[in-house]
């Protein structure tokens, strides 16, 4: 079988929008709101966690018959606790300054649910590279919702993208203010919120 | 002990670790849909907190902080490193033996408490009160106050969410906004009502 194959492709292309990790799973969502004020964090945050879910998958898909299922959990937290701070001593030695506006997010990659979530749903039952892919695809799709919240919340909050002011001046001088609740908590929970609405009306998803 | 009093009132609302980190959101979204499970869980991420930060915060004074060694005679080590996977272990671990003493001594407490206890294992609330001890510094007898206040907040903000949960069990929603999509708003209210406590100041 091709390694592109069509049938690989899927564990590729599911998460993103039928089966998207939080949008749908509810996986994930702890570390992902805070770092969404600013775009840059957004997409280094979620560069971090597609590295990571990727690369767990492949190591414990790769040990996934070595390893008595009693003890598979710590295995597994110390595979991802490894990947993590590789990751985290990267960001300090070549991007210091989101590293440290990160500040403690990058840790959290650990308890992150996406990870462990599809360590246990898929990698183990799995061969390597489809669980790369499907570490590919699900992160991927973590980083969807992450960059839409994070542009919501830079364009309405801070007026900029990037960092680069986008509203013109003329707008502010027309009275324009930038929404202050953006920048806090509450404008990521509602922001979410609707995206998911919006996504479930697209999948015609309907829980409970 | 004012600055600790005004720590744990800072840490339960204001910077309470759920509304405004976004910390423990996965539990708290799959075990808000009944208060007493809510309480259950709320209580033992109280217990978890209170003895998880203090436990952390040695490891990382005597252990892993760069100098910290020195008692060892080894004082240019700088093990801060190893932080993450040593946090994680400890509370893996602290989650185990809890489990393990409380069902020993206290098995009402044990079948209250029993389910939520391997769960708690990953919740990033309570690694990420860790993380945040260690970040912002603080001395013994504050990361003790702060996993209190963090764990009472996120108990406080789950069983709230739970009571507004089973009401809303007979309201009318729009089919895509079920479950998820509603929760979420509904945490973006409460997160605003919890911001409102910021102009507090002991």
């Amino acid at each position: 079988m091709s390694p592109l194959s069509k049938k690989n492709m899927v564990f590729l292309k599911d998460p993103f929008m039928d089966n998207n990790p939080i949008a749908t799973q509810v996986l994930g969502i702890c570390s992902a709101l805070a770092v969404t004020v600013q775009l840059q964090t957004a997409i280094v945050m979620s560069i971090a966690v597609i590295a990571v879910v990727a690369f767990s998958n492949v190591l414990i898909s790769l040990i996934r018959n070595k390893v008595p299922s009693n003890i598979r959990i710590i295995v597994e937290l110390a595979i991802i606790a490894t990947l993590v701070i590789l990751v985290d001593q990267v960001l300090k030695a070549f991007l210091y300054d989101i590293s440290k506006q990160l500040s403690v997010f990058v840790g959290l990659i650990i308890t992150n649910c996406i990870v462990l979530g599809r360590a246990e749903a898929f990698a183990l039952q799995n061969k390597p590279w489809p669980s790369f892919l499907d570490g590919i695809g699900n992160g991927l799709g973590y980083s969807m919702i992450l960059i839409v919240v994070a542009f919501g919340r830079e364009l309405l909050g801070s007026g900029s993208l990037f960092g680069y002011q986008v509203i013109p001046d003329a707008a502010y001088a027309a009275g324009y203010q930038n929404m202050g609740l953006m920048v806090l908590a509450p404008g990521a929970f509602i922001l979410l919120g609707l995206i998911i609405w919006v996504q479930r009306t697209i999948t015609g998803t309907v829980a409970d | 002990m004012e600055n600790l009093i005004s720590l744990f009132v800072q840490s339960v609302f204001v910077n309470n670790i759920l509304l405004a980190y976004f910390l423990g959101m996965c539990s708290f979204l799959a075990v808000s849909k009944r208060v007493d499970t809510a309480i259950g869980l709320g209580l033992a991420v109280i217990f978890v907190e209170v003895i998880t930060v203090p436990v952390n915060w040695a490891l990382n004074y005597y252990l892993l902080a760069p100098g910290a060694l020195a008692w060892a005679g080894l004082p240019d080590v700088d093990l801060s490193f190893l932080g993450f996977i040593s946090y994680i272990a400890v509370i893996a671990a602290l989650v185990q033996l809890v489990e393990m003493i409380i069902d020993r001594y206290s098995p009402a407490l044990y079948s209250a408490l029993g389910i939520f206890l391997p769960l708690i294992a990953v919740n990033c609330a309570i690694l990420g009160a860790s993380l945040f001890m260690v970040e912002r510094e603080y001395s013994f007898a504050e990361s003790a106050v702060f996993g209190l206040g963090s764990g009472v907040g996120f108990a406080l903000a789950i069983a709230a969410m739970a009571a507004i949960r089973e009401k809303l069990r007979y309201s009318h929603i729009p089919e895509g906004l079920r479950g998820l999509g509603i929760t979420m708003l509904i945490t973006g209210l409460m997160a605003m009502a919890f911001m409102s406590f910021s102009g507090i100041s002991l």
